[in-house]
């Protein structure tokens, strides 16, 4: 399986993208109608629409912006600025442009306004493009491909079906020294000692143990967990139980690393990834919904996620095709428009978990090879970001890095 | 019947669960098998809800994938819908749409 190649788009920083997007992206909520227009009018499955709609500065959202904007999957930016929001545009500009790729920077105040910024607009995106048609075209392989997981619309089918599929699928992909990253650590609670057991170093098992100790407790001041009303109806009573079937997702690998948003595995292997802010409760819930997740993990390098669904979701993302296993298979009747993988088969007897489990990871070749996900090919391109705050991982959290 | 084909409408996970999940619509009045017992449905339980694999008490621990993931905190009879009227979590409340509906009771 180590030979498996594809061809991905070759960045000068060296990463290789199984994607060549261009992003328009607002820097604060008053520019979000004139970069929205840009991409309507641009009329491009490749052009997609992110941006971060607060006015205050914060750290955290500047480093996603910069880690999405120069994700390999991204060929070249547009960033559109009002003019008196604090995200610091030139920065931003520079940082893209230090990887080598084309941007360009409007600013609405000093453009005319809106009429004539998205006439601006258009004229950048034919700029960019014609430069990001050039980007060398290389043999990739599945060493150099990150892929992320998350659950959502999770019912009392996902931890039996789905999850456990997603796990085998991760599982060989590992082996052949891929990337994956499963996250969710609020989601996670009640597994902590069982997942500790599984880090690379006794060290990283305590460092795991508490970042989902913090989850717990930032959870309990919020006023609940991280459980929707829809989790109930399909079945799931307890966070705890929600947390074991989410878990199952991370399949049987050793856990290599703890990381956070932004930061990129150094190594292949099976990483953690903490979304849950670190200090005092300071911006409300760390995860408004299941594509604020799905941003983290694109800005540590997920070229693809893999999105398991119980209850039936119909997202897909900005920058990274979203395939989609569900879960359930009475949801898959209703759904079935919106799904990749059908893993409901399990629970009716007509497939095993290996099967499933196999024609997730052939879905992840044929992705990486070009071929539109479901949610991709519907123009799916949903992108969320919001206040958080967090501190740099400790030196135990990524045991890999110092051996290397 | 007999040509259609049979598939299990609750599954047992892990040898030490206390409950069996739910993969097929189980209406009121089905005859479910759970360990060799046959059992009459008392009411409808809809894929990926959970039912007793015996007699429950009163702070038993519940047991999914052979982990604890929380307590009765009412007794149920073998059979018998396993969810948030009778069952919370050992962590953190489960968040609701609301306290009224008895299946939807925030515990």
């Amino acid at each position: 399986m180590a030979n498996i190649q594809f061809t991905g788009y070759q960045r000068q920083d060296g990463r290789k993208g199984i994607r060549n997007v261009i992003v328009v992206a607002y820097l604060v909520e008053c520019a979000h109608h004139v970069s929205r227009r840009i991409v309507t009018l641009a009329n491009d499955m490749d052009v997609h629409l992110i941006g971060f709609p607060g006015c205050y500065p914060n750290q955290y959202a500047y480093d996603m912006m910069r880690a999405v904007s120069v994700h390999p999957n991204v060929g070249g930016a547009l960033l559109i600025s009002l003019g008196c929001e604090s995200m610091n545009r030139d920065k931003l500009l520079k940082d893209i442009k230090a990887t080598g790729r084309p941007a360009e920077l409007l600013v609405i105040q000093e453009n005319g306004g809106t009429k004539s910024t998205i006439e601006a607009g258009l004229a950048a995106i034919a700029r960019i493009k014609s430069e990001t048609e050039k980007t060398p075209r290389v043999p990739m392989d599945l060493s150099e491909l990150i892929v992320g997981t998350i659950c959502g619309g999770s019912d009392g089918t996902s931890g039996i079906s789905a999850n456990p599929a997603v796990g085998r699928c991760f599982d060989a992909l590992v082996e052949a020294n891929a990337i994956c990253i499963f996250e969710e650590t609020g989601e996670l609670i009640g597994c902590e000692t069982i997942m500790a057991d599984r880090a690379i170093t006794p060290e990283l098992g305590i460092e795991i143990e508490a970042c989902v100790a913090k989850a717990e407790n930032y959870y309990r001041i919020m006023g609940f967990g991280s459980f929707a009303p829809g989790n109930a109806d399909g079945g799931l009573t307890t966070l705890e139980e929600k947390s074991m079937g989410a878990y199952s997702k991370s399949g049987s690998s050793p856990i290599s690393g703890l990381i956070k948003p932004g930061d990129i595995p150094p190594a292949g292997g099976l990483y953690l990834l903490d979304v849950v802010p670190d200090g005092e409760p300071r911006f409300g819930f760390p995860n408004i919904s299941d594509n604020a997740e799905i941003i983290e993990l694109i800005a540590c390098g997920s070229h693809v996620i893999l999105f398991t669904t119980g209850r039936g979701s119909v997202v897909g993302s900005a920058i990274s095709p979203v395939i989609k296993v569900c879960a359930n298979p009475e949801t898959y009747r209703r759904l079935s428009e919106d799904m990749d993988v059908n893993a409901g088969r399990i629970l009716e007897g007509e497939a095993t978990l290996d099967e499933v489990g196999e024609e997730i990871l052939q879905n992840v070749i044929d992705v990486a090879s070009g071929k539109r996900s479901v949610s991709e090919e519907l123009g799916h391109q949903e992108f969320i970001l919001t206040y958080k705050s967090f501190e740099p991982i400790g030196p135990s959290c990524l045991p890999v890095r110092q051996i290397a | 019947m007999t040509n259609t084909k049979k598939i299990a409408q609750a599954i047992l996970l892990h040898p030490s669960d206390n409950i069996l999940v739910c993969v097929a619509h189980i209406y009121e009045g089905d005859i479910i098998t759970i360990d060799d017992q046959s059992i009459v449905a008392t009411r409808d339980i809809e894929v990926g809800h959970k039912l007793a694999r015996r007699a429950l008490a009163v702070g038993d621990k519940v047991f999914r994938y052979g982990a604890p993931i929380g307590s009765m905190t009412q007794a149920a009879q073998q059979g018998e819908h396993v969810h948030m009227h009778n069952m919370q979590s050992d962590y953190i409340p489960s968040h609701t749409r609301t306290r009224q509906n008895k299946d939807r009771s925030e515990s």
